[in-house]
């Protein structure tokens, strides 16, 4: 090849490159490994991972669910033509992801009860912040009401983002667990921002924070735990006008945080305005029914400097996970699973409250989530439990960042739980023993 | 070259079945079917409206699809045969690094012991992810040239955003907040869009006729009102900027920062590091660089490493060795705060190091020195056939244009590239950058062989040879593949984005 160029080294190619910056020894990195070597490092990191399943299970929750995922859905959504395939630019030889995504779409807008879905973003944190960007578009505000119920690692997003954008974060604080909207000035807002359930588990009469938005002519958004959809009243029948949510729970693993797939859903009147892509139908040459992704006009690559949103790749493996995962469980499935989150986590709830000094934090209604308090530390009390291979719950310290459990007074004693339908009887029997011997 | 080889990339065969369209789930479904089964667990069923106050309910099923295991299999089986992939054949995405993802990374992800983490356990239950995360920090600042790094922005154009507001602390910390930033006009639409949600102005600086920064018009947009500029090197012409220490140098003395775009970073492997060239601030994305397989648009990661003087301003927590063997989460200094929910991307930031172990140092400059030598050889080889816009050695993508089948036929690049489809090959990249006439951007990658690139110059050439005997048949194209092409404009105008708005 090299003498078809006329060249008899590799180093004439990299010849016009100034010889100052060039490196001469190579990289400072040890040699190749063989695979079956590169595996034994990994085989050491996972050891050294003491909260895998099955040694240890799990209680955590927070936007990050141990949900069933099985052999069908793994088969499938491994298949190599949706995993190593690009961004579908030629729709021609891409019709395989585009119709996914299109199923995705309509499963998405179904569960928002919300006419427009797109081809979804990052995690939930992303489509929160590009709810905002489109609520600051939509009325040309920038003051932003996001309640305390939001998941506080969302609103850390928001708040990093909000640097660059202008928008101003208002965070609207918690009592007993539900959002009071009446604390803080709302004239002037863009977005009115709630959760639903909220991150303590709450679910909050959404009715409130609908009516400050449209006193105030601003958008309404709200953040819903999409399994929770399955039963719930949607967004759309609360009167969202963007729905946000994080759709790990639709077949990918809690996989340490990542990838996710961020959920987004919004009303006609907002289209031209939506973030990432969208999947159509229309028809080929041939008039046979095909999809594309449409109002591609919006997108950065064609707005340039004008675009009301940097992203390019979305997370379109997720989304077709989410929909193979949702076509598996199907219109009653997903009901069952969500049923059965809610009956582990309030027997759970009845059984750890009967514990001499823990209480729940809130009084409010919960579905698959709530938070205790503990007469001691969290993370003590948390980590008593992994002895017993019980990972209890989140604690404030967990990321030892804090602002995990902010909502909330006293916060170095709360713990956030949830049992999903994973849990047996049994495991939530181990958790209360294990519970009771690490407050003692 | 084996003379008798035949290629491997190319998927002329390819098992692209179906011409009949597939139907939905929705239409594949059938009331009281069901594929799900679902734990026995002993919990008390008791009924949900004695959980969940009225209120709450939502008075009608959400339906979804009701089908069998067997029907959602069939289905979802034959969707992957209407779709093309980089296992399927040669993907010469140019600007998109479609090259091959070992299996072996794929493999690594698959691990319980790392995939059923949570990521909200505690650092003393997790020592293993977040020695990971600190192994993979190093060797990516190994690579690049630079002090530390953040793995938290999930995909290239949220590591630009991150990238810019690292520049935006940085100078605001040292009480000398700028205004704009200097793009040259060839770059990606992800830099002016990131810069714009950054909070910044765009400069856009134009290329000189050797499709490089114009250093003199550069120079002339400098002031101290620029925060920095962003830069792709090799450029989004497949260009090293070789000028690249002057630019530094009157960057620098002007009090402004250098981004490096790695969306090209797979070029410059162990060949030159963009510390070395200058650059504050480099964003990488593993998904083209470290082979994370790109899942049909997305999952990607876009980690950010910084020189030691932007280092405090990093995204936090980040995963630190706070003593030998031990690992913990540790906030930086000034840190502009989180850009994830969580610690980003992991399971690609898995893959991503496993990719960088089997390679290592030595593994890694051969991936860039045959990359290069993979894109001149075909810019070379088709130079009689589509010209190459600047006419000189290339690094790892090379941009060819379609203009003379256009003059000569009324061929266009949009045509060249449907046509290719047609000869088992993905496409090009077409019409970027904005800079070319009919831009037809190669991108062969590191993963070919020489027999695929020869197959590929080679359908190239029917389709010139087409275009002078048939050219009708060129816009026609492609008709071999699952649809014929698709009409955009339509999709555009009458939306249909659900199943459900379809049958309104």
């Amino acid at each position: 090849m090299l003498s078809f160029l006329g060249m008899d080294s590799l180093d004439q190619l990299f010849a016009h490159i100034p010889a100052a910056v060039r490196l001469s020894q190579g990289l400072d990195l040890p040699d190749g490994m063989s695979e079956p070597d590169v595996a034994e490092v990994f085989a050491r990191f996972s050891a050294a991972n003491q909260a895998k399943s099955p040694e240890m299970l799990c209680f955590a929750g927070a936007g990050a669910y141990d949900h069933e995922v099985p052999a069908v859905v793994k088969a499938l959504a491994g298949r190599s033509e949706f995993v190593t395939a690009y961004t579908p630019y030629q729709p021609e030889v891409a019709q395989g992801v585009l119709q996914a995504i299109f199923e995705y779409q309509t499963m998405v807008s179904r569960l928002s009860g919300l006419p427009i879905a797109n081809a979804s973003l990052y995690d939930g944190s992303a489509a929160l912040v590009e709810a905002l960007n489109m609520a600051s578009g939509a009325t040309g505000r920038q003051r932003m009401l996001v309640s305390a119920g939001v998941h506080p690692h969302w609103r850390a997003v928001a708040r990093t983002f909000a640097v660059g954008t202008g928008h101003e974060i208002v965070e609207v604080p918690l009592k007993d667990g539900v959002t009071d909207w009446g604390s803080v000035v709302a004239a002037g807002a863009a977005a009115v921002v709630g959760a639903y359930p909220n991150y303590l588990g709450v679910m909050e009469d959404m009715g409130g924070a609908k009516r400050l938005a449209v006193a105030n002519e601003a958008l309404f958004v709200l953040a819903c735990d999409p399994v929770a959809a399955g039963v719930l009243k949607t967004a759309g029948q609360w009167g969202a006008d963007v729905f946000v949510g994080e759709g790990q729970a639709f077949g990918t693993s809690v996989s340490f945080g990542g990838p996710y797939l961020g959920l987004f859903a919004c009303s006609l009147e907002l289209i031209r305005r939506l973030p990432g892509r969208i999947v159509g139908e229309t028809v080929d040459s041939n008039d046979r029914r095909a999809f594309v992704t449409t109002l591609r006009a919006r997108e950065q690559d064609i707005r340039r400097e004008k675009a009301t949103s940097n992203v390019c790749t979305n997370q379109t493996l997720m989304a077709v996970t989410a929909a193979i995962q949702l076509g598996w469980l199907g219109t009653y499935g997903l009901r069952e699973v969500a049923t059965r989150c809610a009956q582990g986590a309030h027997f759970l709830f009845d059984e750890v409250t009967k514990i001499k000094g823990v209480e729940p934090v809130s009084s409010q209604p919960f579905f698959r989530e709530f938070a205790i308090r503990v007469p001691k530390k969290a993370s003590k009390v948390l980590s008593r439990m992994a002895d017993r291979g019980i990972l209890g719950g989140l604690s404030d310290a967990a990321l030892n960042a804090g602002g995990a459990m902010d909502a909330v007074a006293n916060s170095e004693r709360v713990i956030l739980v949830s049992a999903t339908e994973r849990r047996t009887r049994s495991d939530i029997e181990q958790y209360v023993k294990a519970l009771r011997k690490a407050v003692d | 070259m084996s003379s008798n080889a035949l290629p491997g990339g190319r998927a002329a065969s390819a098992p692209i079945l179906g011409h009949e369209i597939e139907p939905t789930v929705f239409e594949m479904s059938v009331a009281g079917r069901s594929a799900y089964q679902l734990r026995t667990t002993g919990v008390p069923a008791t009924p949900l409206d004695e959980l969940v106050p009225a209120a709450h309910l939502n008075p009608e099923v959400v339906a979804l699809a009701e089908v069998s295991e067997r029907d959602l299999v069939a289905h979802y089986t034959r969707l992957t045969h209407r779709q093309f992939s980089v296992d399927l054949g040669a993907y010469p995405l140019g600007s998109c690094t479609m090259k091959y993802n070992p299996k072996f990374c794929d493999a690594v992800a698959a691990d319980p012991g790392l995939n059923s983490v949570h990521p909200g356990a505690p650092a003393e239950l997790t020592q293993g992810w977040l020695e990971l995360l600190v192994t993979l920090e190093e060797k990516l600042c190994a690579v690049t040239g630079m002090a530390a790094a953040t793995l938290q922005p999930s995909a290239g154009a949220a590591g630009e955003l991150t990238g810019l507001l690292l520049m935006r602390a940085f100078h605001n910390a040292n009480g000398d907040p700028r205004s704009r930033v200097l793009i040259p006009d060839s770059a990606h639409g992800t830099n002016p869009a990131s810069v714009t949600l950054g909070g910044y102005e765009v400069t856009t600086i134009p290329s000189n006729d050797r499709g490089l920064v114009d250093l003199a018009a550069l120079k002339a947009a400098l002031g101290p009102d620029v925060a920095g500029i962003m830069l792709t090197n090799p450029n989004t012409v497949g260009l090293f900027e070789e000028e690249i220490t002057e630019i530094a140098a009157a960057v620098h003395d002007a009090g402004g920062l250098l981004y490096y775009d790695g969306a090209n970073l797979n070029a410059i492997l162990g060949v030159v590091r963009p510390g070395d060239m200058g650059f504050d601030i480099v964003h990488m994305n593993l998904h083209k660089t470290f082979a994370t397989p790109h899942g049909g648009g997305g999952p990607g990661a876009g980690p950010v490493a910084v020189s030691a003087r932007l280092a405090q301003f990093l995204p936090g927590p980040k995963a630190t060795r706070v003593e030998k063997d031990w690992y913990d989460w540790v906030k930086p200094a000034k840190s502009i705060g989180r850009v994830h929910a969580w610690h980003g991307n992991a399971m690609v930031l898995a893959r991503a190091l496993a990719y960088i172990e089997v390679h290592g140092g030595d593994g890694l400059t051969r991936v860039a020195q045959r990359a290069v030598l993979n894109a001149n050889w075909l810019r070379s080889r088709l130079s009689a056939t589509l010209p190459a816009a600047y006419d000189r050695v290339c690094m790892h993508e090379c941009v060819l244009t379609a203009a003379p089948l256009k003059a000569k036929y009324g061929v266009r690049g949009l045509d060249v590239a449907k046509g290719l489809l047609e000869e088992g090959f993905h496409s090009p990249t077409v019409y970027f950058p904005l800079i070319v006439d009919e831009a037809l951007m190669f991108e062969p990658t590191e993963t070919e062989s020489l027999q695929t690139l020869e197959a590929l110059a080679e359908a190239i050439e029917r389709i010139e040879k087409r275009a002078s005997n048939d050219p009708e048949s060129l816009h026609r194209a492609p008709q071999t593949t699952p649809v014929s092409r698709v009409d955009e404009a339509r999709a555009a105008r009458h939306l249909i984005p659900t199943e459900d708005a379809a049958s309104r």
